[in-house]
């Protein structure tokens, strides 16, 4: 193969030396993607017992999912929450990264690393404080006791992104359209929205996905007819191994798939 | 606005108060954007993660006491979670460290757009729910999972491999769930290593091993060390994984607190072991950051 | 510039005259702007020139109002503006990197400021063709920002930011970022561009060519204070000041001694009659004021003379350039325009010369710091 022999960086090496990193990368990339997906077909077996490939297939599981009133419920609340979050997080974590980028005060920084600190406290304690503190004034087992949780855990992340794209863009254009006689909220939604809007999706969609995804806090605070999907599936992995789960995780693996491919598609477009 | 000048003429220099003033309301005005923000983190983190720090030192009588930390020096069960959990980070990254190097090396390497292609692998597991992965993975490892099937009918080995339900399953469980956060901020400072650095390296006479060792790998450890850290401050409270792939035989802090308040409902003993996860997390992030800019490493992921 | 007022048609804006009173401002304990008083006459081309870190671009945001001052006074005519925000300043701006909105096309950028004025749909499309037009990109409005080349975005900048008729104009280095031709060829249509709108502008460069060329008169600033403001003529042949003096064109600065009588002299030349204050002055010399002498001076009344020896000859094209020592110790460069038969292209290191200067040409400043 000619290729092989053909230089591979601007400095000496042939593809043929570098063999052994694409080999292994390979293997590793695949290590990575096959686990996530080995559930996919799966969950098509006919089976009681999980095996690959499927000797037959059947639809069995996704129908007792989809009459199940439990998973039916919880997928509900689960959506709920995750919409619920996201339209919290979203506007709430881009407040507070516009003013904290623009507003150039001593204490910005300090407030930024302050208001990122959900990222950083083990969540296995948000969630055990959560609950103790929630049981005092009655938000357990609720919806907007959860939200909240959620979008605290979801907001840094919405800073992070919106603050990386305030820094790729251009403020002098916030200033002259104030100079040219926009006021300071005009400008922001005129000018600025307009091309971080990609950003801001991502963002939303990030949050969506970090309440929907969320386990621990879930495990504690929600419950009753408003327990999620993650708390039942959590409950059903320490028992024994349902097929019913294969079903459900190829459901949320299409979820993210799309909103992770939805973001790659405007991260691009916002280039 | 035309007699501000001359009304103000009394305090010193001209306008100096007007502008003080005007100065102030737009700074409150701005900084009040993060006020929903900061209510929230007070209402959700603060507040009840003082509440268990206060819970932490009340003994079982009600009384103010230091009796749960001291439990903690005393019981060789929490010694063991707290070897354990350390045990297990650590092996986590050293792990994701090890595969993760050579995988970043070789996105950094292609160019950005086939990088970007190559990059849905890293990229997928991390969308992917860690329940879904960690599902996965239980599935893979049992006793009569695929790799076992595989394995043995491939003449591997004989008897079924004990992979899952131990530490080996919860390592490999781990790993798989953490590799991202190690892969994102080392392939970023990857990136930012200019090509006229190995071509200066070349030209001065180094061989590409040499250039490699000698200019690319100083170059990325920032990234690397970032990366490393953020998997480490994450396994340390990590909970789901161990539980499910650990199945009860490894017991790290975030699993002994559950186990505390389940079995026991002692509030105390569950938040000082909660207190010691946090210090513990905030003194390594803290020397950290003043080793490396930490902000640099957690802006460097998205 | 008072005297064109009166051909001035009627449609023009207004110019404003702009008065800054100590204005300061302070980041921490470094001064960017040290109580600086300046006076912008109405319809006047003003350059702010300074190095960088000056505070030239600190002088012209207070102006805009993205930065506020910790004190001082800015007035546009009679109003204060020191404490109006940005948005009712009524002043058009064009910004370094010109901030055009990508996301509209060159017409939508222009018609920016009109739409926010309210201006009707159909007079809004009139001057944004009006506006076009005098930047001399009259077919392009459909196109995005993208589209663009440099010179054609820095001529929507500009017509974005005059369509409005302000009363003044702001420029933070419009043509940094233009290469070296266009940017020479753009000095010239922006000073015709000011000739006919007639605006008050205010111009920050560090460019002290382009101020040169372009201005009425030049506020040279340095380290938060202004350090000369006067015409490009005076600043280059009058400077007050050793800064100004090193940082407008190339010069070579002497130090002169005083005698009891309070005259001026430089290695047994007088080159004051009239007596000085106390205190220390140096000459200030320009290269190209500096002529070779062959024979003797016909009029040394007029010229001064300084003996000394070549050390470096250097053939530039045009021009030549070349150090001489004098009185031992005394480093002075001078430029000559060359020809293919002048005998002095012929010069070499260890040659002696003798270097004119014309009595008029002599510059004499308080010595001072250079920085």
């Amino acid at each position: 193969m000619g290729w092989l022999k053909k230089p591979a960086s601007d400095t000496q090496l042939t593809h043929g030396d570098r063999l052994w990193l694409y080999v292994v990368a390979a293997i590793i990339m695949l290590l990575l993607v096959i686990p996530t997906l080995i559930v996919i077909p799966m969950s098509f077996s006919a089976s009681q017992y999980l095996e690959f490939p499927p000797e037959t297939w059947s639809m069995r599981w996704y129908d007792v999912y989809l009459e199940s009133p439990k998973w039916m419920r919880a997928t509900v609340t689960s959506m709920q929450v995750g919409v619920l979050t996201m339209l919290l997080a979203t506007p709430v974590g881009t407040m507070a990264a516009y003013a904290l980028f623009v507003s150039g005060h001593r204490a910005a920084r300090a407030l930024f690393m302050f208001l990122i600190t959900p990222m950083i406290v083990p969540v296995i304690l948000i969630a055990i404080g959560t609950f103790y503190a929630y049981g005092r004034i009655g938000l357990n087992n609720t919806i907007t006791g959860l939200v909240l949780a959620h979008s605290v855990l979801a907001a840094p992340l919405v800073m992070i992104v919106i603050t990386s794209a305030l820094r790729n863009y251009d403020l002098n254009q916030e200033r002259v359209a104030r100079s040219l006689g926009a006021t300071r909220l005009k400008a922001f939604f005129v000018i600025t929205l307009p091309q971080i809007k990609f950003s801001l999706v991502t963002a939303a969609l990030l949050s969506f996905l970090t309440s929907f995804d969320e386990v621990i806090i879930a495990i504690f605070v929600s419950g009753g007819t408003n327990a999620t999907l993650t708390k039942h599936m959590f409950a059903a992995l320490r028992d024994f191994i349902d097929p019913t789960i294969a079903a459900i995780s190829t459901i949320m693996i299409l979820v993210s798939t799309t909103l992770l491919l939805a973001t790659q598609f405007l991260g691009a477009k916002q280039k | 606005m035309n007699s501000t000048t001359d009304s103000d003429m009394g305090s010193g220099l001209l306008n100096e108060t007007l502008l003080r003033r005007q100065e102030k309301r737009e700074q409150r005005a701005l900084l009040s954007l993060a006020l929903p923000s900061l209510l929230a983190v007070i209402a959700i983190i603060v507040i009840p993660v003082g509440w268990l720090f206060y819970l932490s030192f009340i003994g079982d009588n009600g009384q103010l006491s230091l009796e749960h930390y001291q439990k903690m020096i005393e019981y060789k069960s929490y010694l063991r979670t707290f070897t354990t959990t350390f045990q297990v980070s650590l092996l986590t990254t050293l792990l994701c460290i090890l595969i993760g190097y050579p995988l970043a090396y070789f996105l950094a390497i292609l160019p950005a757009r086939v990088a970007g292609f190559f990059m849905l692998a890293v990229l997928l597991p991390f969308w992917t729910s860690l329940l879904v992965r960690t599902y996965a993975w239980l599935v893979l490892l049992q006793k009569n999972g695929i790799l076992n099937d595989f394995g043995m009918a491939a003449g591997l080995w004989d008897e079924p491999l004990k992979l899952v339900h131990n530490l080996t399953g919860t390592l490999i469980g781990m790993a798989h769930i953490m590799l991202p956060f190690l892969v994102l901020p080392l392939y970023g400072s990857m990136r930012k290593i200019e090509r006229d650095m190995m071509h200066a390296a070349a030209n001065l006479g180094a061989s590409p091993i040499q250039a490699f060792w000698k200019v690319y790998f100083p170059l990325s450890l920032s990234g690397m060390v970032a990366g490393s850290l953020i998997v480490f401050v994450l396994c340390l409270g990590f909970y789901v994984t161990p539980a499910v792939l650990g199945g009860g035989r490894v017991v790290m802090v975030a699993t002994q607190i559950t186990a505390i308040l389940e079995n026991q409902y002692n509030w105390g003993a569950a938040s000082a072991l909660g207190v010691v996860l946090l210090v513990a997390t905030l003194i390594i992030l803290f020397v950290a950051s003043k080793v490396l800019k930490l902000d640099a490493a957690l802006f460097g992921k998205h | 510039m008072q005297s064109n007022a009166d051909t001035q048609p009627s449609e023009k804006p207004t110019a404003l005259p702009i008065r800054i009173q100590s204005l300061t401002k302070k980041y921490g304990k470094f001064y960017a702007l040290d109580s600086v008083d300046l006076d912008i006459k109405s319809g006047e081309f003003l350059t702010l020139l300074g190095p960088s870190g000056s505070g030239k671009t600190t002088l012209l945001m207070a102006i805009a109002g993205f930065n506020r001052p910790d004190a001082g006074s800015i007035r546009f005519g009679d109003d204060e503006m020191i404490l109006t925000p940005p948005h009712k300043r009524n002043v058009g701006m064009v910004f370094q990197s010109y901030a055009l909105f990508p996301h509209m096309t060159v017409a939508e950028n222009v018609a920016f400021p009109l739409k926010l004025r309210g201006v009707s749909a159909e007079e809004s499309a009139e001057r944004v063709d009006e506006a076009l037009t005098t930047v001399q990109l009259a077919s392009l409005g459909a196109r995005g920002i993208e589209e663009l080349s440099g010179g054609q975005r820095q001529r929507v900048a500009l017509a974005r930011a005059f369509v409005f008729r302000p009363r003044i104009l702001l420029m933070d280095e419009p043509l940094s970022a233009l290469d070296k031709k266009l940017r020479e060829q753009m000095q010239i249509e922006l000073k015709h561009l000011h000739e006919q709108l007639g605006v008050t502008t205010v111009y920050v460069t560090h460019d002290q060519r382009e101020a040169l060329t372009m201005s009425d008169r030049i506020a040279v600033i340095n380290h938060g204070k202004l350090a000369q403001v006067d015409t490009p003529h005076a600043i280059y042949n009058r400077p007050a000041n050793a800064f100004v003096a090193d940082f407008i064109g190339e010069s070579t600065m002497l130090p002169l001694t005083r005698n009891g009588s309070g005259q001026l002299s430089f290695a047994g030349n007088l080159i004051s009659h009239d007596p000085v204050s106390a205190g220390d002055y140096s000459l200030v010399i320009r290269p190209e004021r500096l002529s070779v002498i062959r024979e003797t001076v016909s009029d040394p009344q007029q010229t001064l003379v300084f003996s000394g020896t070549i050390r470096e000859f250097v053939f530039q094209g045009d021009t030549a350039f070349a150090l001489a020592s004098i009185s031992d110790r005394h480093d002075v460069s001078f430029r000559f325009a060359t020809d293919s038969a002048s005998s002095e292209n012929s010069l070499r290191p260890g040659d002696p010369v003798s270097l004119g200067l014309n009595r008029s040409d002599v510059i004499i400043i308080p010595r001072g710091e250079v920085q």
